[in-house]
């Protein structure tokens, strides 16, 4: 069937600066209100997150005695806690750390899971089993529980509040990474068998720049999308983590550990300012991802491509 | 007499046609089943069959993208499969392929002047500084406009595709190309200008190409000497004069008078064969060509033909000819 | 002269492309006699597979027929409601498509697949519908029938399921069958069965066809009347023997240059320079004007329309039209 296809017919002869990839993708992705309505979003809470605590009158972990559980009033926006600390600044600063924890190890899952998973696929052989069989056996065990179980042992040992940030993260992208290997690992398997690839061959190309300047160019906008749903997952379980007392410790808050007001029946009834806004925090953040996730792989869709 | 630069002989390649652990022996695809031929310096090699024939296969077996089964592939001389890592870079550079899909043969995230020079750099023939440079002469050369440099190749047609895919070949100045039907894809009006060019280039440059199709009007268009195969093997080589104005073997014949010719007052005597073309896992017996052929006989079951000389460079495998 | 059985006129069809909307069947008017066979012939992207896509009403979502008549039988197909459309397809109009292997459901068998539609179409019981696909497919030339109904589709080769693809065409007794390129996909010896097959089909069924194909050699074997496309328009019709003898149109006397014949050995192909040009924001000029080795400057500005000339060959070309429409 010959549908016309308008960007194969183009007929080339004005002289336009070409559109790359990424801006077409973006033209897409604004028609798409969903996934801007969530990039807004995330935007907003960036800001807030990071540059909001400035304009805090309230310093963090300042506690307040006489001003202990009160509810959202002009001075204190979402009310104090139970040291009489300002729940929109803990908010905010729990932001920051929640979103950093997300990202950091999405970044540290991408970078190992892509380079695994590139090798895998490129070598195959020995080396292919030894990564697959490692991430089949990570895969295999549940998530939470392998979470759970690091995070006791991490009690156990006593780490101190401000490291525990950094163990988590690290944490996080070691369940995260088998996932993102093998989706790599298949996408250039598939890669491999494409002409192009093939026309490296003949060209008598080194193996490292058909890596790096050909198949993982071919993998990003995959990467991107599932990296970006990553770190949807990355905050869920930090968040779950914090909650059950073994992420983010207090005092250092998180959206997770501020959550931990909802175990105290008496927090839960009546002050319920404690603990529905980093809920909320927590929901619209990561629906906004997810959507963002979703509108760009249809942006991306090689369907539309071509 | 010119010399020979590619010599191919008896090559065989099969692939295993049941995967996994429980391999049957014998059950194997025979893509190519001993074929043997030679290019010349200049020559413009014509392989015509149909699908299942083979010729793709051998396109790629000879540069050395897949191994061989069996038989001997030179290349100026040295053999392709023995050369060491360092030669095989050599060879690289020496001869190039020309993909059928122009579309999916070029990198989409490749801006077409990366595309056309980073072998170009990596094979040490110009520097850095210098590549831009070369890369514009080999675009003019191909018909390319210079502007064409900076764009992505997913704004060009397929003709334009192939121009780039052509300009990425004869950037590193190889002696041999294999064209794998390089206008299988493309519409007629296109497909002249293509043709054309490999014309052209050809001819300024000296190149020997393996060209392989399966539109015999191009091949005669195109080529010097033509190879016919069917089902994995040669069975007729002729100068093109010589194959199109006495057709020896019953398949070529009928191959012929198969093609549609663009006039409705043309009247001739046309072959249809029977049947379909066998699997090449299970091939017939005997010659191959004997199931849809009209002039088969017990022998044609019994014996496969030799692929002899019927005189003056015109090779056969028929039992009656 | 025989009865006029389709008759189309200004079709228009577009598809709302996100670079704008592509006049894909832009004004395309033809028509087929009972018994005919017409061939459109154009290259990629000129309208031609989606002008019979546009007469079944199966064009792809993003695309529209918004204007024209489609006058099949005494009726405006395009004013026909889904279901009596879904009657018409397989019933009085049958279709052949490029691509056997995806046209058939990789999960049924080839017999369940043929009895359905006959089933359907002529209320038989599922034993007649049996015995008629079992007639079909002997007719057709297709050994074996009673092996070949218990097979699946990925078990035939492309030729093979051509075949049962026509033999689904045929089996209701269409007035009119639609043939997309039906022997692209296949290699020269099949190709020549197949063409063999539909125009023995023809002769005994006296059926009209509409042929699709982008190959000159096809349409000078099968055609009666040709209608030539470029760009979403027809740029060029007439009967056979004359288009071929006596091409009018620039773009078609170069079609026919363009191509290599066997026997003929030239040293250089003729070319029409250029690319085919975007369907998106055309200008009112002649579209082919770019490509034009005869551009005048009305070419430029002004659009030709398909003019009558000699013999019943029509042509839409400014070379032709000295003075009268100046």
């Amino acid at each position: 069937m010959d549908t016309p296809n308008p960007i194969v017919n183009k007929q080339v002869k004005t002289v336009v600066k070409s559109p790359s990839i990424w801006k077409q993708t973006f033209r897409r992705l604004k028609k798409n209100k969903l996934a801007m309505i969530s990039l807004f979003f995330l935007l907003f809470m960036f800001l807030l997150s990071f540059i909001g605590p400035y304009f805090s009158p309230y310093i963090l972990d300042r506690t307040n005695v006489a001003n202990m559980n009160q509810p959202p009033s002009a001075a204190h926006w979402l009310g104090t806690d139970n040291y009489g600390r300002d729940v929109l600044t803990r908010l905010m600063m729990a932001g920051q750390i929640s979103l950093t924890i997300g990202i950091a190890a999405m970044v540290l899952s991408v970078m190992i899971g892509s380079l695994l998973g590139a090798i895998s696929g490129f070598y195959r052989g020995v080396v292919d089993m030894v990564i697959m069989r490692i991430a089949d056996i990570l895969m295999s065990i549940p998530g939470l529980p392998l979470l759970l179980i690091l995070a006791a042992i991490l009690s156990e040992w006593k780490v101190p509040a401000e490291y525990r940030l950094y163990i988590i993260m690290i944490m996080l992208s070691f369940v995260g990474w088998p996932g993102l290997a093998r989706l790599v690992r298949g996408q250039i398997l598939s890669l491999k068998e494409q002409p192009f690839m093939q026309a490296t061959e003949v060209l008598g190309l080194s193996d490292r720049r058909k890596i790096l300047h050909h198949l993982i160019p071919n993998t990003v906008p995959l990467l991107l999308v599932v990296a970006t749903l990553n770190v949807a997952g990355s905050i869920l379980s930090e968040s779950a983590l914090s909650f059950l007392g073994l992420g983010v410790v207090p005092p250092t808050p998180s959206w997770g550990n501020m959550m931990d007001a909802a175990n105290n029946f008496m927090d839960f009834r009546k002050r319920p300012w404690l603990w529905i806004p980093p809920g909320t925090a927590i929901f619209l953040t990561v629906v906004s991802i997810n959507l963002l996730g979703d509108g760009l792989r249809d942006a991306l869709d090689p369907k539309m491509r071509r | 007499m010119s010399e020979a630069l590619l010599e191919v002989q008896n090559l065989k390649k099969y692939y295993s046609a049941s995967k996994g652990m429980f391999k049957k022996f014998g059950d194997s695809v025979k893509a190519v089943d001993g074929v043997s031929f030679t290019i010349e310096k200049g020559e413009v090699f014509g392989l015509v069959g149909e699908s299942g024939s083979g010729k793709s296969t051998i396109g790629k077996t000879i540069l050395r993208l897949h191994e061989k089964t069996d038989g001997d592939v030179k290349f100026k001389g040295k053999d392709v499969f023995s050369l060491s890592k360092k030669e095989l870079r050599q060879l690289r550079v020496q001869t190039q392929l020309v993909f059928q899909d122009p579309f999916s043969s070029l990198n989409p995230r490749l801006r077409v002047g990366d595309a056309i020079g980073e072998a170009m750099v990596e094979h040490g023939l110009v520097s850095k500084k210098e590549v831009r440079e070369r890369v514009l002469e080999v675009m003019e050369k191909c018909g390319l406009s210079p502007f064409h440099i900076d764009r992505y190749p997913h704004e060009f047609s397929g003709g334009q595709r192939q121009r780039i895919v052509i300009a990425r070949a004869m950037a590193l100045n190889p002696e041999f190309i294999v064209m794998d039907e390089p206008v299988a894809a493309l519409d007629v009006s296109i497909q002249a200008q293509i043709i054309n060019l490999f014309s052209d280039l050809q001819r300024e440059n000296g190149l020997s190409y393996l060209f392989i199709s399966h539109d015999l009007s191009v091949v005669e268009h195109l080529c010097t000497k033509i190879a016919i195969m069917y089902l994995g093997n040669i069975v007729e080589l002729a100068p093109k004069e010589e194959l199109f104005d006495h057709p020896l073997h019953p398949y070529t014949k009928a191959l012929l008078s198969a093609i549609p010719i663009p006039d409705p007052t043309a009247k001739r005597e046309r072959i249809i064969l029977t049947g379909d073309i066998p699997s090449p896992i299970n091939p017939p017996s005997g010659c191959k060509f004997r199931t849809r052929c009209p002039m088969a006989t017990d022998l044609c079951a019994e014996k496969a033909p030799d692929y002899r000389d019927a005189g003056g460079g015109h090779f056969v495998a028929c039992h009656y000819v | 002269m025989n009865e006029m059985l389709l008759q189309v006129n200004h079709l228009q069809t577009n598809f709302y492309t996100e670079s704008g909307v592509v006049k894909a069947v832009n004004d395309v008017s033809f028509a087929i006699r009972e018994g005919e066979t017409v061939c459109i012939v154009g290259e990629s992207g000129c309208g031609k597979s989606i002008t019979a896509l546009s007469l079944m009403q199966l064009i792809p979502e993003n695309g529209k027929v918004e204007g024209g008549e489609i006058n099949f039988a005494g009726k405006n197909l395009l004013d026909l409601s889904k279901k009596d459309i879904r009657r018409l397809r397989g019933n009085e109009i049958g279709m052949i498509f490029q691509e056997p292997m995806t046209s058939l459901n990789p999960v049924f068998t080839i017999g369940e697949q043929m009895i359905e539609p006959i089933q359907e179409h002529l209320l038989l019981s599922k034993k007649a519908a049996y015995k008629k696909a079992m007639e079909l497919i002997t007719m057709l030339g297709i050994p074996n029938a009673e092996k070949i109904v218990n097979l699946y589709p990925h078990e035939l080769s492309g030729g093979m399921l051509q075949r049962i693809m026509i033999a689904i065409a045929l089996s209701c007794n269409p007035k009119l069958i639609i043939a997309d390129e039906p022997t692209t996909a296949l290699d020269v010896t099949i190709q020549a069965q197949i063409l063999d097959l539909l125009r023995d089909i023809k002769k005994e069924f006296n059926t009209s066809m509409l042929l699709i194909t982008h190959d000159l050699g096809v349409v000078a074997e099968m055609a009666d009347y040709v209608v030539v496309m470029y760009a979403g328009k027809v740029v060029e019709e007439g009967p056979v023997l004359e288009l071929f003898k006596n091409p009018q149109h620039p773009y078609t006397k170069g079609l026919l240059k363009a191509k290599p014949v066997i026997g003929e050995r030239k040293d250089r192909l003729y070319t029409i320079a250029g690319q085919v040009p975007n369907l998106v924001d055309l200008s009112e000029a002649c579209y082919f004007a770019d490509r034009c080795e005869h551009a005048m400057d009305i070419c430029r500005v002004k659009q030709p329309v398909l003019t009558e000339m000699a013999k019943g060959q029509k042509t839409a070309c400014w070379l032709y039209e000295d003075g009268e429409n100046q």
